[in-house]
């Protein structure tokens, strides 16, 4: 099973598993990070980290610490 | 059996989320995403100008203003932006506890039009808790222009809830709003909502608990009750306890024994989610119709100002053209406002001769408080008022979030919470009101960093100052009133606040608030065309008043104060004389001299005064000259022997010294420790006495060199 951070820019992919516990897995369900959901790999920042996703219709940046933790299908 | 919350009457936490209110009154709460114009809705209904800006987490604290709706008066209450009611910020607990424990009469829950699917999370979260709801789409202008077709019948039929579109920034939509949240409040209008249906284990230990919650005092739903026992969601249950009184089962039957029959409570959640998301697939594919790719023009925007290659040049680049604008366009403004309040001054001089008045009565009223207030109106005013507009339009733009995005891996770097970023951004206004925005970070760890190195970008009463001497030393240099240098040299200014924010950052994380940095995200909003003309007006107006407020509360007494510490003599020389002397030798050891450090120690009440109380101390009368032009101000400084060293130093000393009086208060609030607080304060002495010293060496050995 592949990482977020292993999807190439571009690309859209769609979410398995939240590794994430607690707080940040509250945070993410919020965002619509629920299993099925279809995120858009948008771009990398200036320094390769954090990376933009479209997620439900918004942009949200993640680190990629937080995006390591969101597997999703091949 | 069944579980009851005991209330008890003299609860404090209850009585924080209750607002008093009169016979007939109704009070109407506004939540909602982060960044879905919440705030300009609140405007557009109380007509009262919030301070409104284009990135997450803006409103902090709960602001409320007043409406009237069929000649009575309501009361609107502004939560701060959650995506969920499961709170994992301060802010969002705050919206979440006043939705369950306050006592409005309605909820609105503001959406973006443009965002709909990930707005609605939180509606259908609001739904469950109180039946009283209202659903305004804000933003429909926006969303036409994107091509994107909202059917608000379809989707009102489908949540049982009224739902009203908007565009709030046009004023479009919000009479309707008004009117149908009054109307939901006061009972004529009773909205159905349509719960989420979640899987059928967690349907039926619905079913069994619900009766349990029959004979609860509370006013809150008592699905959402049931639901939250299920998900055993701690935070929320002593939330709960806290505000209600204590939970007590009476039979003395554990509610594990009905959790031990449900999945792990990580399961429980993400099915809840799942199913909520899932309905609202559902309700996009009926009632929304939308252009494959909406977000077209935004990434084409972000191809350019978050590129590797020109991200971070733009942003220092449109720092250097608003500082420009604002150092040129205040010059002329300036001069007038200068003319006009001397010109005053020069007539309430007549009149004191006139009536007689005792010498020092003038003194102290005229050359002390007056004197101050007039300089210090016409010096930070014209900037104030020019550079705030300007950058509320940046703000407005969408441009700031994309500034966080941008730096966020030096934060990463510096360990510290990319939102601190934002947090600096506050801090240009106010670092009070920077310190109390650090509140949308998280970690406490990150939050103290946050609030200890906001000191470190210049305020409101430091800018004018920056802006004064560089204009001062630069505009000469290159003779030209239009020149680029001091835009250049407080662009230098605040480069060198971030390099010190970072490094600092970087050395607290080390050593006394060690740990990694937390988890973070970011939401960047779509780039919206501001409405120029409103912000402009409003946002100078609101700058204006806030200038004039502290100039006539704070530098006006204290000038009257100062011109005392001229005037009266002990010895052959003046207190303030005394004063200067005492810290002459120390001042010139790190470039400055004697006046500059008093100035900055009197100074301490209000960044605003040091500049004046640096002239009066100058001038051998004990008063301030007339600020007629940059020129005599000039003369002033370079008669009292500053150099270029001067001039930098006492730009740095401003940038980095201690923090005013109103910051110190609000660290000691925010951080409930006098130890921080005095942390707070020696941290960013000891770095500006340091890096002085070193400009002073360095500029010392370059001069023995060439």
């Amino acid at each position: 099973m592949k990482k977020l951070t292993d999807i190439s820019v571009g690309t859209h992919t769609t979410v398995c598993e939240l590794k994430a516990s607690d707080l940040l897995r509250e945070r993410m369900l919020a965002l619509g990070l629920t299993k099925g959901a279809r995120v858009e790999v948008i771009r990398k920042g200036p320094s390769g980290d954090p990376t933009v996703y479209g997620i439900r219709g918004a942009m949200i940046a993640l680190r990629k610490e937080e995006a390591a933790l969101i597997s999703v299908t091949d | 059996m069944g579980l009851t919350y005991q209330s008890t009457q003299s609860n404090a936490m209850t009585d924080l989320y209750r607002i008093d209110k009169e016979e007939g009154q109704f009070i109407i709460a506004l939540a909602g995403n982060p960044n879905t114009g919440k705030s300009t809705v609140f405007n557009a209904i109380t007509g009262l100008h919030q301070h409104t800006g284009n990135w997450p987490g803006k409103t902090v604290v709960n602001a409320r203003g007043e409406f009237r709706q069929e000649g009575k008066e309501n009361i609107l209450v502004d939560l701060p932006g959650t995506y969920s009611l499961f709170a994992s910020s301060v802010e969002e607990e705050v919206a979440r506890d006043f939705i369950c424990f306050g006592n409005a009469d309605a909820v609105i829950v503001v959406t973006d039009a443009t965002c709909l699917e990930r707005s609605l999370n939180l509606v259908f979260q609001v739904m469950e808790l109180t039946t009283k709801v209202v659903l305004c789409i804000n933003l429909i202008d926006e969303a036409k222009k994107r091509h994107i077709n909202i059917d608000a019948r379809g989707i009102e039929k489908d949540l049982g809830i009224p739902v009203v579109l908007c565009a709030a920034r046009s004023g479009i939509g919000v009479d309707k709003l008004k009117e149908t949240a009054v109307r939901v409040a006061a009972g004529e209008i009773t909205p159905k909502p349509v719960p989420v249906k979640y899987d059928d284990k967690v349907e039926e230990l619905i079913k069994i608990l619900l009766p349990e919650y029959k004979d609860t005092t509370a006013d809150i739903s008592v699905r959402w009750m049931a639901l939250r026992m299920l998900d055993g969601d701690e935070k929320l249950l002593s939330a709960m306890s806290a505000h209600m009184g204590e939970l007590v089962l009476e039979d003395n039957r554990p509610l594990s024994e009905i959790q031990e029959e449900l999945p792990d409570k990580e399961t429980l959640r993400d099915g809840i989610s799942e199913a909520i998301y899932r309905r609202i697939e559902d309700l996009k594919a009926k009632y929304i119709q939308e252009d494959s790719e909406v977000n077209a023009r935004d990434k084409k925007i972000d191809n350019i100002i978050t590129s590797k290659r020109f991200g971070l040049p733009i942003m220092l680049l449109a720092l250097a053209l608003v500082f420009w604008i604002t150092v040129t366009g205040a010059n002329i403004p300036s001069s007038l406002l200068a003319d006009f309040l001397f010109y005053i001054e020069d007539r309430l001089t007549e009149l004191f001769t006139y009536l007689n008045a005792p010498a020092w009565l003038h003194g102290v009223l005229i050359l002390g408080l007056y004197r101050t207030l007039a300089w210090v109106v016409s010096v930070m005013l014209p900037p104030m008022a020019i550079f705030f507009p300007l950058f509320t339009i940046l703000e407005d733009l969408g441009f700031l979030p994309r500034v966080a995005f941008n730096m966020d891996h030096l934060f990463k770097k510096a360990c510290a919470h990319g939102k601190q970023c934002l947090t600096m951004i506050m801090g240009f206004g106010c670092n009070a009101a920077g310190i109390v925005s650090c509140r949308i970070i998280e970690s406490p760890r990150e939050r103290m960093i946050a609030i200890l190195t906001n000191n470190f970008v210049p305020c409101n009463g430091r800018f004018p100052t920056l802006i004064a001497i560089s204009s001062v030393f630069l505009v000469a240099l290159g003779g030209n009133t239009f020149g680029i240098m001091p835009a250049l040299a407080v662009t230098a200014m605040i480069v060198i606040g971030i390099v010190v924010t970072l490094l600092v950052s970087y050395l607290l994380s080390k050593t006394v608030l060690k740990g990694i940095p937390s988890t973070f995200t970011l939401e960047l909003p779509p780039y919206r065309v501001p409405k120029i003309g409103r912000v402009l007006y409003t946002s100078m107006i609101d700058r204006s008043v806030f200038v004039l407020k502290r100039a006539v509360v704070v530098a006006a007494p204290a000038g009257a104060f100062i011109w005392i510490l001229a005037n009266v003599y002990v010895g052959d020389i003046s207190i303030l004389g005394h004063m200067v002397n005492f810290f002459d030798p120390f001042g010139r050891f790190i470039g400055l001299d004697g006046y500059i450090l008093m100035a900055f120690l009197l100074g301490l009440p209000a960044n605003e005064i040091v500049l004046p109380i640096l002239l009066m101390a100058y001038l051998s009368t004990g008063s301030m000259a007339e600020y007629d032009s940059l020129e005599a101000l000039r003369n002033i400084l370079v008669g009292h022997g500053w150099t270029y060293l001067t001039a930098l130093n006492t730009m740095l000393f401003s940038l980095l010294h201690w923090p005013c009086a109103t910051t110190l208060i609000t660290i000691r609030k925010e951080t409930g420790s006098i130890k921080w607080t005095i942390v707070s304060a020696l941290l960013p002495t000891i770095i500006a006495i340091a890096v002085c010293f070193c400009t002073t060496v360095v500029y010392g050995l370059v001069g023995k060199i060439f």
